[in-house]
Order: structure tokens, then C-alpha cells, then sequence
């Protein structure tokens, strides 16, 4: 995202105070901040993993700043980077009526600082982003599978994990317990292409009709 | 008589147990009668909603706000309307925004006699579950007559609700008020100054100021340790800022100030939905953006332009230009938040949807510890989990 655009959508740039307060928080974590901006009144700043908890620490305890609260902690994966996910922490101090979204870029297989001494809540939150995405926080006291089934494999916020999963479960009548089978699909899962070219016709056709045939959109 | 080392007890709590309040199986090691570990384990209604929502459009994703938190599932659909219109740039009109916020204040007190009544028979006191649901019956006609659905409104949509109210709601609404407070009063009767319940919360669970932020804790759980912080207020939404009401604050931050906050909480809705039905504006109730709202179904039998529309829209959707946001609101547990990504086409890149009961969950070891098996039944019940938002 481009810094000179998020200024302009917060209006007036220099004198608001999200803009005072997304200077402040660049000054105090000078040498860890690497680019900062505010979306739809949010800030925004740009961080690599190992100075994570730094930073929250930072923020937390800055009297001016006051983010108290860990307010959520997710990811976002992005299958065609180079350094597929984004771990994304939401924040909140009250006394300021202020969100700060913190986002740390990390690659697959690359560990992340837990920050479970800074805020508890991020704990659990952590537990469910290892579970769901498959990264790894060190230090974390007791990093388990949180939301899937005991025993389940893979990661399925991933955007290579199907939609319906690689195993399905029943109750076998016969073994008289639960089992776990591949998935058997009775109709092919259909995921239709809506893209159509029908608002994009000044430019290019998209979708379905581009990919099947491209001779006849050229006419 | 040589001293004995005892081994602590591992003892399962649930996931069939009428107290853990849905599917929650708890592992709790016991020294004798005291908690000294537990261990929820979550995750058994787990149904990947987040997964799901990536792969349908903003439209379809609705409903599922509905399934989280299904005992106020309309506040949900807020958030998500809410963060779409963010995204998209679209204003609401006056009537949509009243409505919300009525229907949002009503699935307030629909949680709350869920979550106070359900509470009271966890530690012991029957009666106030049988009239409570009574009262919800009404609450649920109301957004039956709305909607058509008791349960599963999806009835907010991105750009206003998905149609008026009919003739004579408001004033059946505005009726069900002036026999509500009776019904509040029955019940503190009941249970505020009872000994036996009095006991069974006073002090269990206590929640410090800054345990309760470090610990993620919003809404009642938050207010009952003493932290003026509220959504409707602080970060104004739709109309709320249009209304006048008030923030109760707890001073123990204990099972019983939990309580006690739903229950005036009930009395500001209240006062809420009467403001709401007096200054109800006339108008439209949703926003005339015909790509991202569908037309007026007379409209749809004389204008090719609006059959078009419908079409595209319910089978297309809308696309939401690239970006991130966070859009919160003031669910009846707490901040219910979604965090957007979207990449300008028709479907949400990621959806993370923040959970109140998520971070209650997470703090039942915190909270339990040192506590006996019957007090930690008395926290669960406090701290107003349901399932379906928790495992989403």
C-alpha cells in the first residue's frame, strides 16, 4: 500500500491525531517501525517478526500511546509471495479511543516471537493461528492444536487446503466407533467463476469466457 | 501416621453436561475438591466458518454471522453489514440505522435473559429459566414478524435491512416495553438480594482491572471490573449517538457484579428501543446503491435495468474495492469484531471474525484456579459462553 494514499484518505494529513499518534508510535519504535499508515481510521504499522513483542511492549507501556489492549491476533496467507503470511495484531487503547493494527511479514517454516509474557490474551489467539495456518510461535508455554479435531492434519486457512477437507467422519456401525476416511464427494465440489467480463468490457474479458476461448473475445 | 502425597484428580467437565453451557469439555485436575489446572478444549463445533466465508460472496457470507452467536445472531449481522459498507463506502439511510439499532437492543435482551436465566439454574435457582424464556418468546416474535425467521434472521444486509417492518410492530414493540420491567423486577426479586445465589457469586471469579485487559476481556466482563468502555458509546455506530442511555459499571469485577451489569443492561435496552420507536424516521430502509442492494421488486416487472441488477447481484455480487479494516461493535458479550481483506473482487479474500467468548474461554484456567468444581460453574456461567462463536 502506498503511504501517500492512506494520508490522503485520513483528510488533513498533519494535524489529526491518529497522524500525531501514527508519528508518535514511529518515533518511539524508531529502528523497528519499517512504514506506517492509516486505513479507514486505523493505523497501521509495518514490523518483521522478531521485533514483535518489542514493539507490542512498546506500545503498551508508552504513556502517550497506552494500546492496553490485545484485541485480536490472526493471519492472512498470501500463497504467491515470496513470504506468504501476515500476522496481523489488532489494537486498542482506550484512553486514546485508538485502533493499531500491527502486521508482521513471515515466511512458511519461519518461527515468531509468542508474545504471551506481553498480553495472556494471546495465548489461545496464538494456539488458533498455529492450528489454522501452521506457524510456529516460540517461546509460546503450551502451543497445541486448538479449534481442529484431536489428531487432525494439515492447516486449513491455508489457501491450498480444500474447502472440503481431505478426511470425512462417520460412526462405522461395525467397529462401533468414530472413524476418519478420505473425503467422497457424491457431486464434484462446484465452485463457479462470477468474475464475468460484463462490468469489465472496456479493457479486458475476464474469468471463465477468456480463459475457455480467446480467439472470440478478441472480436 | 506417615503424610501421604495424593495424587491430583484429572476429572472431565462435559462435553455432555447441562452446566459447560454447548459443547464445552473442560479438563480440570483436582487437589481433592480444588481446581488447580483446567483446560478447556474447544473446538467441538468447530465448523470453519472463516474457510467458508472465503469462498462465498459478501451477500452469501451473511448468514453465517447468524450461526456464530445464535442467541443474538442479528447483532452479528451488524458487524459484518457494517464492515462491508466500510469497505464499500456506503451510507445507510436514518430508518435502516433506527431499525438496526432496535432490533440490535432487542437481541441484547435476548441474550441477556438467556445468559442471567441459564446462570441462576446453573447455581441453583429454576424459576427464573422458565419466565425468562417466556419473555424471549416474545422477543423472538418480534423478529419473526420482521424477518420470517425466529432464529436465523439474516435480515441486516450491507446498505440497510432486507425490508420494512410491518404496520403494527412498532406499537406491539412499544406495548412489550411497558410489560417488560415488571418482568425484570420478578426476577432480581428472585435472585439479587437471595442468599443461596448471593453465596454462590459473591466473590468467585474476581477479574482485576488489569488482568481483565491483558486478558482481552470486552463487554459486561470488562464493565464488571470496573472499566468504563463501551462500543455504543465510545466508538459510536449507526445511531446510537442519537441515543440516550447508560453504561453500568461493576466495582468487584466478581461472578455477582457480572450479573448485576447484564441485568441494568436489560433496563438501558429498554430505555433503547423506546427511544428508538418514538423518533423512528420515515424513508427508505436501504440504501439506493442498486449494485450493491437489490431493487424494489415492483420495480423488477417494469425496468429491464433493475431485473438486470437483481440478477447480477444474486448471483455475482458486488465486488469490494482492494484493503484491510477492522470493524467492531458492541455485541452483547463484548466487542464482536471482523477483520476484512478483501481483493476487489466478489469474494472476501480473509474474514477473521473476534469472538467475544473466545478470550472468556481462554480465561476460565486463569480464572478457575485456586476455586472449588462448583464455583468454576458459577464462572462459566458468568462470563456468558456460548459455543457457536467461540468455535465458529
Amino acid at each position: 500500500m502506498n503511504e501517500n494514499d492512506l494520508i490522503d484518505e485520513a483528510g488533513s494529513a498533519s494535524e489529526s491525531p491518529l497522524q500525531i499518534m501514527a508519528d508518535h508510535l514511529r518515533e518511539i519504535g524508531q529502528g523497528i517501525v519499517l512504514s506506517s499508515g492509516i486505513v479507514h481510521g486505523e493505523i497501521e504499522l509495518q514490523v518483521s517478526a522478531g521485533n514483535v513483542p518489542q514493539l507490542l511492549l512498546l506500545v503498551r507501556d508508552d504513556r502517550q500511546a497506552a494500546f492496553t489492549q490485545l484485541i485480536d491476533l490472526t493471519a492472512v496467507d498470501y500463497p504467491e509471495r515470496k513470504d506468504r503470511f501476515d500476522v496481523v495484531y489488532q489494537m486498542l487503547s482506550m484512553s486514546n479511543n485508538m485502533r493499531l493494527r500491527i502486521v508482521a511479514t513471515v515466511s512458511e517454516g519461519q518461527t515468531v516471537p509468542s508474545v504471551t509474557g506481553v498480553f495472556m490474551a494471546a495465548n489461545w489467539a496464538e494456539r488458533e493461528v498455529w492450528d489454522m495456518f501452521g506457524i510456529f510461535f516460540s517461546g509460546h508455554p503450551d502451543l497445541r492444536r486448538l479449534l481442529t479435531d484431536y489428531g487432525f492434519e494439515g492447516h486449513p486457512l491455508r489457501k491450498d487446503f480444500p474447502l472440503t477437507g481431505h478426511v470425512e467422519v462417520r460412526y462405522d456401525d461395525t467397529q462401533r466407533r468414530v472413524i476418519n476416511e478420505p473425503v467422497h464427494l457424491v457431486q464434484e465440489f462446484r465452485d463457479f467463476d462470477f468474475l464475468s467480463p460484463w462490468e469489465g468490457m472496456h479493457n479486458e474479458l475476464g474469468g471463465n469466457a477468456a480463459k475457455a476461448d480467446p480467439d472470440k473475445t478478441a472480436k | 501416621m506417615a503424610e501421604m502425597q495424593i495424587k491430583p484428580i484429572t476429572m472431565n467437565f462435559g462435553p455432555q453436561h447441562p452446566a459447560a453451557h454447548g459443547v464445552l469439555r473442560l479438563v480440570l485436575e483436582m487437589d481433592g475438591e480444588v481446581i488447580e489446572r483446567a483446560d478447556p478444549h474447544i473446538g467441538l463445533l468447530h465448523r470453519g466458518t472463516e474457510k467458508l466465508i472465503e469462498h462465498k460472496t459478501y451477500l452469501q457470507a451473511l448468514p453465517y454471522f447468524d450461526r456464530l452467536d445464535y442467541v443474538s445472531p442479528m447483532n452479528q449481522e451488524h458487524a459484518w453489514a457494517l464492515a462491508v459498507e466500510k469497505a464499500l463506502g456506503i451510507k445507510v439511510p436514518k430508518r435502516a440505522q433506527y431499525i438496526r439499532v432496535l432490533y440490535c437492543e432487542i437481541g441484547r435482551i435476548l441474550n441477556h435473559l438467556l445468559n442471567l436465566t441459564t446462570f441462576a439454574i446453573d447455581v441453583g435457582a429454576m424459576t427464573p429459566l422458565l419466565w425468562g424464556f417466556e419473555e424471549r418468546e416474545h422477543l423472538m416474535g418480534f423478529y419473526e414478524r420482521a424477518c420470517g425467521a425466529r432464529l436465523h434472521a439474516a435480515y441486516f444486509r450491507p446498505g440497510g435491512v432486507h425490508q420494512d417492518l410491518p404496520d403494527d410492530l412498532l406499537r406491539d414493540i412499544n406495548n412489550w416495553t411497558k410489560t417488560f420491567p415488571a418482568f425484570i423486577q420478578d426476577m432480581e426479586t428472585l435472585l439479587s438480594e437471595n442468599r443461596i445465589f448471593k453465596q454462590r457469586t459473591v466473590d468467585i471469579g474476581v477479574i482485576s482491572e488489569e488482568d481483565a485487559l491483558s486478558l482481552g476481556m470486552t463487554g459486561p466482563c470488562l464493565r464488571g471490573s470496573g472499566v468504563a468502555w463501551d462500543l455504543r458509546k465510545n466508538q459510536p455506530y449507526d445511531a446510537y449517538d442519537e441515543m440516550d442511555f447508560d453504561i453500568p459499571i461493576g466495582k468487584t469485577g466478581d461472578c455477582y457484579a457480572r450479573y448485576l451489569i447484564r441485568v441494568e443492561e436489560m433496563r438501558q435496552s429498554l430505555r433503547i428501543i423506546e427511544q428508538a420507536i418514538a423518533n423512528m424516521p420515515g424513508g427508505p430502509v436501504m440504501a439506493p446503491d442498486h449494485k450493491v442492494t437489490p431493487p424494489q421488486r415492483g420495480e423488477m416487472k417494469q425496468s429491464m435495468e433493475a431485473l438486470i441488477h437483481h440478477f447480477k447481484l444474486y448471483t455475482e455480487g458486488f465486488h469490494v474495492p482492494e484493503g484491510e479494516s477492522y470493524t467492531a461493535v458492541e455485541a452483547p458479550k463484548g466487542e464482536f469484531g471482523v477483520f476484512l481483506v478483501s481483493d476487489g473482487t466478489n469474494k472476501p479474500y480473509r474474514c477473521k471474525i473476534r469472538a467475544p467468548g473466545f478470550y472468556f474461554m481462554a480465561a476460565v484456567d486463569h480464572l478457575s484456579r485456586g476455586h472449588m468444581l462448583a464455583d468454576s460453574v458459577a464462572i462459566i456461567g458468568s462470563l456468558d459462553i456460548v459455543f457457536g462463536e467461540i468455535d465458529r
